[in-house]
């Protein structure tokens, strides 16, 4: 036993402070349960907050903003070239998450949430050890434990992701260093599109390398048809069938080789960055002194009420996988929060949303078209072309869609998807009816503003039911 | 072709049972109407026929399952079909056979409603072409229930599975009031199952009695613990003990009766009762008391219809006897006690008791009963308190009777003499009745009791 060490309890630990884990923290505070959070930052908000959503939306709402800039010269308002004062821009970004981390410190003081620098191992299932912390405290003996430990980015066999380095992660990228010439994006998903867009935007030259035949296998081809026309003109090149075999990191390039589509296998770029997903934080938690099982990919295995094997000790987030979205994070972090208060609380979302923040934008929840194809469940869909919408006409972004995908007999609505402008701020609308069962009519017959890109989904549902006052009724059989 | 056979309605608003027994193995002919299987109901054991003259294809059962009405049980090739399958597949059209299950109906129980006659069977040609294709795989639609985020939360507050909820709402949407509702009318139906006479009983939730205690706690975190099914009677009797203790304010009256002369009566003619096939006990003798003080006191045999504020009284004596067997309590009622010799019911019992423990009990053995009565002298016990037979009001209970000192006389001139007394204990509704009621009933059943000759005197 060191001399002065000290061993703290509290009646929920938190393991973590991202998004899952503030929520929790705030959920379980609100209910009147003691908490105490760890984070290997001094301020909350983990990874989404600092080297994820928050600032690569800030970059991305900037690129959004020198787009119009462009477009609006087809409009008679010419801006002439863009200043990019790359200092100014970190700095706006960096005070954007200052403002939101303070913001939280603040609600978990008010909400009486004692929050801890460092990381824990569990010891047992009722205590972890403090690592890597300048705290006093050395152990915390905790009555439950919400563990929402997050996800890294993978990195390509062999290549370390380390500061300063040219092989960049989502972090690296998201410093914005400099606006390398040419820039290597590794990995088609939403953050190879939403990093690959900033930077092009800022005037890198982006080769981006996909291993399938098309970009967001997860959504259905027909929504990121027009996502993938926009970045096939705004990069310079998007190789399909393609693999980077190595990659070679010099003083002042890298020179990767890559194997598939690509004419030249060896090219030279400035910087590279790897986005091919993301792993779970569960190594070096010492869950082996616990009755927590993690599956064979290294998520932890939880129930619907976010317990894991261990019954005092739940698991939300990323940590878990299923989609690794922060909202996703949130919700789960809740309702263990809940269960731990005694409340019949369940992880049972049937729609979560996954937005692309590109330009257009991409957003999708629910039953996707070629899942219900996949699984051979009937379903009818309606699509509203926004060719026909006033709004995105008067916005010059009218080659944007809407998409629902109904249930033939009942109507019921089972998913939405949007591509173009504020798609992500619109697919809440779909979130809520997909939750709330909603049949065709229901969103038919709600008012929609008008003029706005929202009537969408009214024109949609009106489609489907066979006539929507902007396009012509198609012809029923 | 073969025949799917599937359990058929048990009336009575019996809508499940358990597999006791399986009595034929695949393969075994069959003669229609040779028992293939035993059921165990919350009522009693059927045993039940088959439907065919065939040969067992599949059994689709195994002891101790539940099966519901309308369950597939076991699969037949009927007897002489190759003939039959030939005639149709040469386009000879005809109405197909009565489906298995109604002419099942026809033999255990009364059929409460008639199942669709079958649709006409395909001549077997086409059948075969379809079978020729490559099987498509069919839709799946699965997913689940459609209900707004607050609604799935209150059914998990209330425990409610949303799969049993009948949707209200457009695209089959449950509303949190259709939640309410189920919530409130799963109890009601279960009422309603329990009137002997409502027949079909819409499918209700398992335990409605127990749903409001909320979830237990996980007991293996003290120690090991071994789960058991709540099956068969054991679940019915903990229904049945839950409804009327929950809805009955019972009040317990206890006094004792000298049986010291009765006794000695029974042990005079056992042997002779023996001869002939019955078994002389106690019990045989509370009947007789318990018959004397209904039919002095009606309001004992008689029922509470809350709904329609009466009292009903029963002008019929058929009093249920509680037997204990290895697979629980079991109450067969003994029909008109008030018409029967000590010598009939004396063989009555011993043989209703002989098949109850048997577990050849029949349903129309347990409807029925106005009173009942439970010894469990023979096991011994100074008192207990009975739980009413709901829709009964009373039930009267023996304790283990023994010698006594009984001071007879009075201070001045008294005398101390070993008697034989026996416990007795009458619970009552107190609905219905009032203590000075049960005070009274048990006067008389003590008197007839004590006094043997006037006992058969109103016989």
């Amino acid at each position: 036993m060191v001399m002065g060490e000290f061993t703290q309890e509290t009646e929920v630990l938190v393991v973590g402070g991202g998004p899952g884990g503030y929520a929790a923290a705030f959920r379980a505070a609100d209910l009147g349960l003691e908490v105490t959070m760890v984070d290997m930052e001094a301020r909350p908000g983990g990874v989404c907050l600092f080297r994820g959503c928050i600032p690569s939306k800030t970059l991305l709402y900037v690129s959004e903003l020198l787009h119009d800039t462009g477009r609006a010269g087809q409009m008679g308002i010419e801006f002439g070239e863009p200043k990019i004062d790359l200092e100014k821009l970190r700095t706006w970004k960096n005070q954007v998450i200052d403002k939101l981390a303070n913001g939280l410190v603040f609600l978990s003081k008010k909400r009486g949430v004692q929050l801890i620098q460092g990381r824990v191992a569990f010891e047992g299932s009722n205590l972890v050890r403090l690592l890597d912390s300048d705290s006093e405290i050395s152990r915390i003996k905790f009555r439950y434990a919400i563990i929402a430990s997050g996800s890294s980015a993978t990195p390509l066999p062999q290549i370390k992701f380390e500061k300063g380095s040219r092989i960049m992660d989502s972090t690296g990228a998201l410093e914005l260093v400099d606006v390398p010439g040419k820039l290597l994006v590794v990995g088609g998903g939403y953050v190879g599109a939403e990093l690959g867009s900033v930077y092009a935007t800022l005037g890198s030259q982006v080769t981006m390398v996909e291993m399938h035949d098309r970009l967001m296998p997860g959504a259905d081809s027909d929504l990121v048809e027009p996502l993938t026309k926009k970045l096939e003109s705004l990069f310079h090149a998007i190789l399909y069938k393609t693999r980077v075999k190595s990659l070679q990191e010099h003083d002042d390039r890298v020179e990767a080789e890559l194997e598939g589509e690509a004419d030249e296998p060896k090219q030279k770029f400035d910087r590279v960055l790897i986005a091919i997903g993301r792993h779970p934080n569960t190594k070096n938690l010492g869950l082996e002194n616990t009755a927590v099982k993690v599956n064979e990919r290294g998520f932890i295995v939880v129930d619907e009420r976010r317990r894991t094997t261990d019954k005092e000790i739940f698991a939300v987030g990323d940590v878990i996988g299923g989609e690794m979205l922060a909202h996703k994070a949130m919700y789960e972090g809740k309702v263990a929060a809940e269960v731990i208060a005694g409340e019949p609380s369940a992880f049972d979302a049937q729609a979560i949303p996954a937005v692309v923040f590109t330009d257009p934008q991409l957003a999708w929840c629910g039953l996707t078209e070629q899942e219900a194809k996949t699984r051979n469940r009937p379903v009818k869909v309606a699509r509203f072309p926004w060719s026909a919408s006033g709004r995105a006409t008067s916005m010059g972004v009218s080659s944007g869609m809407t998409k629902i995908i109904f249930d033939p007999d009942t109507e019921r609505i089972l998913g939405v998807g949007i591509v173009g402008r504020e798609a992500g701020e619109m697919i809440s609308e779909g979130v809520l009816a997909i939750e709330m069962g909603a049949v065709a009519e229901d969103l038919a017959l709600s008012i929609h503003p008008h003029p706005t890109l929202s009537e969408g989904e009214e024109e949609a549902a009106e489609a489907f039911l066979g006539s929507s006052t902007h396009i012509l009724p198609l012809r029923r059989k | 072709m073969p025949r799917e056979f599937k359990l058929p309605d048990l009336g009575e608003g019996i809508h499940e049972g358990e597999i006791v027994e399986v009595l034929v193995s695949v393969g075994d002919e069959v003669e229609d109407g040779s028992p293939v299987l035993i059921i165990e109901t919350d009522k009693a054991t059927t045993e039940v026929p088959s439907p065919v003259n065939g040969v067992v294809k599949e059994i689709k059962v195994k002891p101790g399952d539940v099966v519901n009405v309308g369950d597939v049980l076991m699969v037949f090739t009927e007897r002489g079909e190759p003939e039959e399958a030939a005639k149709e597949a040469r386009g000879a059209e005809k109405p197909a056979e009565k489906p298995v299950e109604e002419k099942m109906e026809k033999r255990v129980g009364e059929p409460e409603e008639k199942e669709e006659p079958e649709k006409k069977r395909p001549p077997l040609e086409k059948e075969e072409k379809k079978a020729d294709k490559p099987t498509e795989k069919p839709p799946v639609k699965e997913g689940p229930v459609p209900a707004a985020p607050s609604t799935r939360r209150l059914s998990r507050e209330l425990g409610v599975d949303l799969h049993e909820v009948p949707p209200s709402g457009p695209g089959g949407r449950v509303t949190a009031e259709d939640v309410r509702a189920f919530a409130e009318t799963g109890k009601k139906a279960k009422e309603a199952a329990e009137k002997p006479s409502t027949g079909k009983a819409p499918a209700a939730p398992s335990f409605p009695a127990f749903a409001e205690a909320g979830p237990l706690p996980d007991f293996s975190q003290w120690g090991p613990v071994e789960k058991q099914p709540l099956r068969s009677i054991r679940r019915s009797t903990a229904k049945r003990m839950a409804q009327s203790w929950s809805r009955i304010p019972h009040v317990t009256h206890a006094d004792e009766a000298d049986i010291t002369e009765l006794e000695s009566l029974r042990r005079r003619h056992k042997e002779q009762v023996e001869a002939r096939g019955g078994a002389l006990t106690l019990t045989v003798f509370a009947l007789k008391a318990a018959v004397a003080a209904l039919k002095a006191f009606p309001r004992f045999n008689a029922s509470l219809d809350t709904e329609h504020e009466e009292i009903i009284i029963k002008n019929y004596y058929h009093i249920g006897v509680a037997v204990d067997t290895e697979r629980g309590l079991i109450v067969p009622s003994i029909r008109d006690v008030d018409r029967k010799s000590i010598l009939q019911l004396s063989r009555e019992m011993n043989e209703l008791i002989g098949r109850v423990r048997e577990g050849k009990v029949e349903r129309e053995d347990m409807a029925g009963g106005t009173f009942t009565l439970t010894n469990v002298g023979p096991l011994g016990g100074t008192g207990f308190t009975p739980i009413i037979n709901y829709p009964q009001v009373a039930i009267l209970g023996l304790a283990k009777s023994s010698y006594k000192p009984v001071v007879r006389g009075d201070e001045n001139d008294f005398a101390i003499v070993p008697r034989l007394m026996l416990p007795l204990i009458l619970t009552f509704d107190h609905r219905v009745l009032d203590g000075a009621d049960a005070a009274r009933f048990m006067n008389l059943v003590i008197d007839a009791l004590q006094d043997p000759e006037r006992l058969l005197m109103t016989m």
